[in-house]
């Protein structure tokens, strides 16, 4: 029993119990408390796995932004938390059984592994020195696998979309209904003037880094997206309303320029979405660095939500 | 039969299988930035062009008779993903063209920007869900690799909820959260046995985990997960709660897509994973349980349709009823003896099933979305005397009710034909009983709205709005093309065999 | 018994906390609070199948890492609009429940 297993055991303990409190507990505001703990200690347990980029994902996005729209969502309803009428015993039990018998047979796939194990580990860093990276993860995400990526760049955009789309006519085009704090808070103040400098800082090199070590585009745009949710919230700066059409071109900006190298991949890499042999990397750093720009925004408005009003408070 | 080829390089015309997936995305990026009065244009740009490559995709594949494949990046799976156009593909990837062109058209009078008004938010955001729809619909039939399979259904996703709860009525908000947890519990179950079969295989892709998949406990759970994923996704019996309030609410233009096309996603998506990501795994009782399921579909659905009031939501209890018979497929197209793993006649039923009701059931949604734009409301009893007022709209309504009912000339019927041959042939006369009370029952429901609009009425009909003939056109125009689908010959199609995988003969049983 | 494994079982114990907490709480944001579990439990049984297939000096297998990333920003994505729904559906009935007394439905 070494000094890391019994840390491992110790987290994964923990983990189990904060996730079984945020499905059981009675108030919806202390289940987000424990998902956003939850959300934290997943990324630790990332680290002892070697993925240090889904760490940081899950950090940023999984348990920071999705949090941060779980805790509003949560202080909105709270007025009608008590009107909520529990699930029949008979069903649950039903459930129950049902769920304990797909974790049962996902834990005997996992004691059991199969006797060969296949990996893509050694074809992925073959391949590596011939894109210019230095990590493999950005490798398969915007290099061997990059359809993927672009389709999920869509993915967010549409969610964007449907998130606007719930405004009611009359205020389309208009102001986001993120909750503001409308009477000074120094704390929050001081908070807001101090980390966004930082944060974009980190946010940025983050990006940059990520071609050759653990980061990247989603990682870093989600900290920017951070940076500018906490100064809207703070009221330093307003939120925008959402007609405007600069925003539409930073929202469109990262799968559009993703789009135009991969169609270019056709007249200079003989495949679409392939790049030139010794060229790959400065393509690869233009399509992360304007796909953390999207990002970045994308995550910020889809964090404000519909527009709510025409005029600024 | 031909054996599935894996070719290793880029077939001739591959690109076609890039630019399926790429113009419509092309197209939501521009219609964002540009805004509301271009996009409607790029769509109506779009449509044609979409439709012709489409079109082209299929002349390569049936003319080569060969799976068109494209290497994306140049990087051979399993590191990289392909794209596979076989011939289910290019049926689907036409069917889909000609149904969302015709919904474009149809579309274009309710969502239309007012000109020198500032950006309206239904138009803008019906041409972008639209576009969107297309992309992750060809994505869905041309992708040949399982994770990128579950992205391009969660675009499908995202695009079809707004498309619910467009209009912005209360219930149609609830219909779509439910919707939408409905599709994200189907998600996750799909790449749950994702997980579990690149941890056991080590690849995702389709051709490559069909050489490498064994029949073992790993597998069958995958499987399981992952078909009832889609089966949620799919709204089949029982997990059907949440399609009728869905497609009843959305737009006449909105309801053709989803029932058209949006729950045929999945369902390709299952068949794709029993027959070519899994060929030896699938045995005979999966497979009657499943058509159980689709069975029960057929019955339960058909019932409930017989006592709707309303229009939208008896077509909408049809589309579960007619998807139940898409599961027909599962035993029919699996030979009854070891010698002959494969029915081709069952194959062929199902899939014919599947693209005319496609074509019949976005043409009655249209009918029905424009009886509803006329009358003011949508309850059968107040339908008396419209035969007079709409007599084109109320002629498509009749038609693509004969094709839903498996009447003949229609697509419907042969259909139901091969169908019937297929358990014929296979013995299972069961199905073949539950297939002819459906039609009984779809007859039912069929007459009980036709006859309705048919009556004259004691008192005029109060028409509160007029509808231009150009969209009765197009409602009838697609369900005509259920009814060219009846010019089918009667016998299994030779397109749809193209990129077969062979079956081995040995199923466990 | 090592970290992989440890972190697999974990994985296959929140799938099952999440999928039970998505079918029976009865209140929507507690679903997807338990969408989003399932969803990481998922994705730790991705975490634990890379860290297997550990080779060629890299400590996991990138591509299920890649995975992993794309799946938690689509869960995101997925999460913000069904929040966005639910208040949606919150402000214009005062509920946030989903129960079936829609059944009725008032002819427009």
């Amino acid at each position: 029993m070494t000094v890391a297993l019994a840390f491992d055991i110790g987290l994964g303990i923990l983990l189990l119990a904060v996730a079984g409190w945020a499905v059981a507990a009675c108030s919806t505001y202390a289940a987000t408390i424990a998902f956003i703990v939850y959300g934290l200690l997943l990324a630790i347990a990332w680290v002892r796995l070697f993925a240090v980029d889904v760490a940081l994902t899950e950090a940023a996005i999984g348990s920071g932004v999705t949090g941060m729209l779980l805790l509003s969502a949560a202080a909105r309803l709270r007025v009608i938390e008590p009107a909520a009428v529990a699930a029949g015993t008979p069903l649950r039990i039903a459930v129950g059984i049902s769920c304990a018998l797909i974790s049962v047979a996902l834990a005997a796939a996992i004691l059991f592994p199969p006797d060969v194990v296949f990996t893509l580990a050694p074809a992925a860093m073959a391949h590596l020195p011939e894109s210019g990276l230095g990590n493999p993860v950005a490798g398969v995400l915007f290099v061997y696998r990059s359809l993927d990526t672009l389709l999920e760049k869509a993915v967010l955009l549409l969610a964007l979309l449907g998130v606007w789309s719930l405004a009611p006519d009359r205020f389309w085009g208009g102001i986001p209904g993120l909750q503001v704090y409308r009477q000074r808070n120094a704390i929050l103040i001081f908070f807001a003037q101090i980390l966004p400098p930082l944060g974009i800082m980190v946010g940025i090199y983050m990006t940059w880094v990520g071609a050759d070590h653990p980061g990247g585009a989603f990682q870093g745009g989600a900290v920017l997206a951070v940076m500018w949710i906490l100064v809207m919230i703070a009221g330093l700066r307003d939120v925008p309303p959402i007609g405007q059409r600069w925003m539409r071109l930073l929202v469109v900006v990262g799968p559009v320029v993703f789009l135009a190298i991969g169609l270019a991949g056709f007249a200079l890499a003989g495949a679409f979405l392939g790049y030139p042999a010794g060229y790959a990397k400065p393509f690869i750093i233009v399509i992360e660095v304007t796909l953390q720009i999207s990002i970045a925004v994308t995550l910020g408005l889809l964090a404000a939500g519909p527009p709510e009003r025409i005029q600024p408070q | 039969m031909t054996a599935a080829v894996f070719a290793d390089a880029t077939t001739a015309g591959g690109y076609f299988l890039v630019l399926a997936i790429i113009l419509p995305v092309a197209g939501i990026l521009l219609s964002l930035v540009l805004g509301g009065r271009y996009a409607e244009r790029i769509a109506l740009i779009l449509l044609p062009a979409g439709l012709a490559v489409a079109v082209a995709i299929f002349a390569i594949v049936w003319r080569g008779g060969e799976p068109v494949v494209y290497i994306v990046g140049g990087w051979q799976p399993p590191l990289g993903l392909a794209l596979r156009a076989d011939g289910i593909s290019v049926a689907m990837l036409v069917t889909a063209a000609v149904v969302i062109c015709a919904t474009g058209l149809f579309a274009r009078e309710e969502f239309r920007q007012p000109p020198g008004q500032p950006e309206a938010r239904a138009p803008l955001v019906f041409w972008i869900l639209l576009l969107a729809i297309w992309s992750a619909l060809n994505a869905l039939v041309l992708g040949d690799d399982l994770f990128n399979l579950y992205v391009a259904l969660e675009l499908l996703t995202f695009a079809a909820v707004p498309l619910v709860c467009l209009k912005g009525y209360e219930e149609t908000i609830r219909a779509a959260l439910r919707y939408l947890l409905f599709a994200l519990l189907g998600s996750v179950l799909y790449l749950l046995g994702t997980a579990l079969l690149y941890g056991a295989y080590g690849t995702l892709d389709i051709v490559l985990l069909s050489t490498r998949l064994r029949p073992e406990p790993v597998s069958w759970i995958a499987a399981a997960l992952m078909t009832a994923g889609l089966l949620a996704k799919t709204a089949l019996f029982p997990l059907h709660i949440w399609l009728p309030p869905a497609h009843a609410g959305a737009p006449a233009p909105g309801s053709a897509v989803l029932s058209a096309l949006v729950v045929k996603g999945s369902f390709f998506l299952i068949v794709r994973l029993w027959f070519d990501a899994m060929p030896g795994l699938m045995n005979s009782a999966a497979a009657q349980f499943l058509a159980t399921l689709g069975a029960g579909a057929v019955l339960f659905g058909s019932v409930v349709a017989l006592r709707q009031q309303r229009l939208k939501l008896l077509i909408a209890y049809s589309t579960i009823a007619q998807i139940g018979y898409l599961f027909f497929i599962f035993p029919l197209a699996m030979g009854a003896m070891a010698s002959e793993p494969w029915n081709d006649v069952g194959w062929t039923g199902g899939w014919i099933q599947l693209f005319s009701h496609a074509f019949a059931k976005a043409a009655m949604f249209m009918a029905a979305g424009l009886i509803a734009e006329s009358l003011g409301h949508d309850r059968i009893a107040g339908f008396a005397g419209i035969g007079r007022v709409l007599p084109i709209t109320t002629f498509t309504f009749g038609i693509a009710g004969l094709s839903l009912m498996g009447v003949p000339p229609t697509g419907g019927f042969v259909a139901k034909w091969l169908l019937l041959q297929a358990t014929v042939m296979e013995g299972q006369w069961w199905w073949a009983a539950v297939m002819l009370v459906g039609g009984l029952l779809a007859g039912g429901y069929i007459f009980m709205v036709l006859g309705k609009m048919l009556c004259s009425a004691d008192v005029p009909v109060k028409v509160c709005a007029s509808v231009t003939r150009s969209r009765e056109v197009v409602a009838l125009t697609l369900a005509l093309c259920a009814v060219l689908l009846g010019l089918v010959p009667l016998r299994p199609s030779a397109l749809l065999q193209i990129g077969r995988p062979a079956i081995p003969a040995v199923n466990s049983r | 018994m090592n970290a992989a494994m440890l972190f697999g079982l974990c994985g296959a114990a929140l799938v099952g906390f999440g999928l039970f907490g998505l079918v029976t709480n009865p209140q929507p944001l507690r679903k997807i609070l338990a969408f989003n579990l399932l969803g990481s439990g998922v994705f730790l049984l991705f975490g634990v199948i890379a860290r297997r297939g550990a080779a060629a000096g890299l400590g996991a297998d990138p591509v299920p890492q890649a995975f992993v990333i794309t799946g938690i920003v689509v869960a995101f994505s997925a999460t913000a609009l069904a929040v966005a729904l639910l208040l949606r559906l919150f402000e214009a009935t005062g509920q946030a429940t989903l129960s079936a007394d829609d059944a009725e439905e008032d002819s427009r």
